[in-house]
């Protein structure tokens, strides 16, 4: 059985192999996640990060929106891409919209009621808008998201 | 015949693990159902339970069962390899217990409390860690589930110190060492969204494409030594290249999530570049398994474990490979990303990777942890069926998905001007997302008939046959 034979490429170089290629690009991860940290503040807007967008974005957390619609393309897929939705829609639509839900149309897909009060839901509009200027190399192709 | 006694007595622990596994995916698939419904009948269960409530727990289920199977497998394998008994099989019990309260607990709160009362009784405001996807569980969970790690982790290290050391355990514990760390990442929540989904990476990609494809290839290795015989130097060897590659392909090829989020341009390159390289350890993984099955040294009588092994390697390479590289590269991620292509890839990936190499596991253990080298002949026909129905049925659903993703890129986002909106294009998607539902109730079969499989024909296989090709004469030539 050819298992038996002497072989060119033994247990230790694929140890070897293993061992030293992680460790390589695990080092090459760091120093790239460590020039993109620098990046962000300019690439996000950062400075834009009002508190109001930090009450957004917390809002955003506790409603677990991220279970049904996808921000920045991340997320479930049952429900429209909101990361342009500011772009979209416009901030009256986007208050008005989530106040008035759920539609109650048979058959179609529901959006809870979450009894948010006005200004929670002029911060998530924040939130939604500041999202919107992040840049992310010109994602989405279109409007719709 | 008589019953065959475990090598180490310890390793009985491993059944509650396999068994809560198992438990926990049944429940996993009827509200995967549930949500496939939800896609066509939009109304369905509302306001009882919303889309986002049963789809946090269709994928929270899936990772803490998995979990369930990884530690059973250890509990079951580390006592093998290094060959004594496990350092404290009580606190792998109490451990057991307290995984699967705080399991069921969440799940419970998740249905029963709205998310945000849910965020607000847990002390999510004290570390806000909730409302990420897959990162849901709340607070005490998460910590709850370090120190069951931590605890786990310590039980198998002792093992190993204490024991035999082969590459098969340091691998097992390399991987899961990494699963530990990386959820580290799930406390970091900063406020700024674009730090906070690099972050998010950290725990999803460095999982399933990197930490856990330790623990897979070493799973994989071991039911490959135990059913073939193959010379233990053979199997190490490829599963060193093996997962030489993977972390070599996969750490940066966590790039592949970082084009579209606020990330620096060049992530493009490096994630498509590598990412692309991505498929290459399923590969090997697949030749790997097909080259050991040819070379057997024996026809092992758990024939069942084998074509789950063999059967993990290839729909390993189906989903996490090509359905991955399919859609990878950033020109083409560009139109496909977060699309129903997404789903289609993460549902075939999840089952061939992880939930078959977890069965393969189960497949080879539990006929021994029941006293018995394998089930009867009728049992793993049953199996066998049950790998065909289940891996048809998903293969069937993930095409449905696939369709469904391609035409959705072509109406709503190809078009540069008057494009579909996403609610009028899921209405074009009907007719994938019934076929959808079709393949999970296909699944939800297939599963059924694998656990038919443990209540049908009890007994041995060596009741039935006067042969016996058992275990003994040609395990470990080599120590």
């Amino acid at each position: 059985m050819s298992q038996n034979k002497p072989s060119g490429f033994t247990k230790q170089m694929a140890r070897n192999m293993f061992y030293g290629g992680s460790v390589f690009f695990i080092l090459v991860f760091a120093a790239l996640i460590f020039d993109s940290e620098r990046k962000i503040p300019f690439r996000s807007n950062a400075q834009a990060i009002t508190p109001a967008v930090i009450s957004g974005k917390h809002l955003w957390e506790t409603r677990n929106c991220i279970g049904c619609h996808t921000l920045l393309g991340e997320g479930a897929y049952f429900a429209p891409e909101l990361g342009n939705v500011y772009k979209r829609r416009g901030p009256e639509f986007i208050k008005a919209w989530i106040a008035s839900q759920p539609t109650h149309i048979e058959g179609r897909r529901q959006m809870p009621q979450f009894n948010f009060t006005e200004q929670q839901l002029n911060d998530l509009v924040e939130f939604l808008r500041w999202t919107g200027n992040v840049n992310t190399e010109k994602w989405p192709p279109n409007i719709e998201g | 015949m008589q019953a065959i006694t475990l090598k180490y007595k310890s390793q009985g622990v491993a059944k509650y693990y396999f068994v809560a596994a198992l438990g926990l995916f049944v429940l996993q698939i009827v509200f995967g159902l549930t949500l496939g419904l939800q896609y066509l009948i939009g109304d369905l269960a509302f306001p009882y339970i919303p889309f986002n409530q049963a789809r946090m727990v269709h994928t929270n289920l899936l990772i803490v069962w998995l979990l369930f199977g990884f530690m059973g497998s250890a509990y079951f394998l580390v006592p093998e390899e290094s060959e004594t008994e496990l350092y404290s099989p009580k606190l792998a019990m109490v451990l057991f217990w307290v995984f699967l309260s705080a399991g069921v607990l969440t799940i419970v709160g998740y249905l029963a409390v709205p998310y945000a009362k849910l965020a607000e009784l847990t002390g999510n405001d004290i570390l806000q860690t909730m409302g990420r996807e897959f990162l849901e569980q709340p607070l005490p969970t998460k910590i709850g589930i370090v120190v069951v790690v931590l605890g786990f982790l310590f039980n198998i290290s002792m093992t190993v110190l204490k024991g035999r050391k082969t590459s098969i355990s340091l691998v097992l514990l390399m991987g899961l060492w990494g699963l530990a760390l990386m959820f580290l990442f799930s406390f970091v929540n900063p406020a700024n969204l674009v730090r906070d989904k690099m972050y998010w990476w950290f725990v999803v990609h460095l999982w399933v494409e990197g930490t856990w494809e330790l623990i897979m290839g070493a799973l994989l290795a071991f039911v490959l030594i135990k059913t073939t015989g193959v010379d233990r130097e053979v199997i190490d060897k490829w599963l060193y290249v093996i997962i030489a590659m993977a972390l070599i392909t996969g750490i940066l090829g966590t790039g592949h999530h970082f084009f579209f989020i606020g990330l620096p341009g060049y992530w493009l390159w490096v994630g498509s570049i590598f990412s692309a390289m991505e498929p290459i350890p399923f590969f090997m993984m697949t030749v790997f398994a097909f080259n050991m099955v040819q070379r057997r040294r024996r026809d092992h009588v758990n024939q069942a474990a084998l074509l789950w092994a063999v059967g993990t390697s290839v729909v390993a390479f189906l989903g996490a490979g090509l359905w991955g590289f399919m859609h990878t590269l950033a020109p083409i991620n560009y139109y496909t990303h977060g699309t129903q292509l997404t789903a289609a890839h993460g549902h075939l990936a999840f089952y061939g990777a992880y939930v078959l190499v977890v069965i393969a596991m189960i497949s080879y253990a539990m006929p021994i942890l029941r006293g018995r080298e394998a089930n009867s002949r009728r049992a793993q026909s049953f199996e066998m069926w049950s790998f065909w129905i289940m891996t048809v049925s998903m293969v069937f659903m993930v095409l449905a998905l696939t369709g469904a993703g391609i035409l959705q890129v072509w109406l709503q986002r190809l078009p540069t001007e008057g494009a579909m909106p996403f609610m009028q294009t899921q209405d074009q998607l009907r007719f994938f997302y019934w076929l959808r539902v079709g393949g999970g109730v296909g699944f939800l079969l297939g599963l059924l008939t694998y656990l038919y499989s443990f209540v049908a024909a009890p007994g041995s296989v060596e009741d039935e046959s006067a042969v016996y090709p058992g275990l003994m004469p040609l395990r470990e030539q080599k120590a």
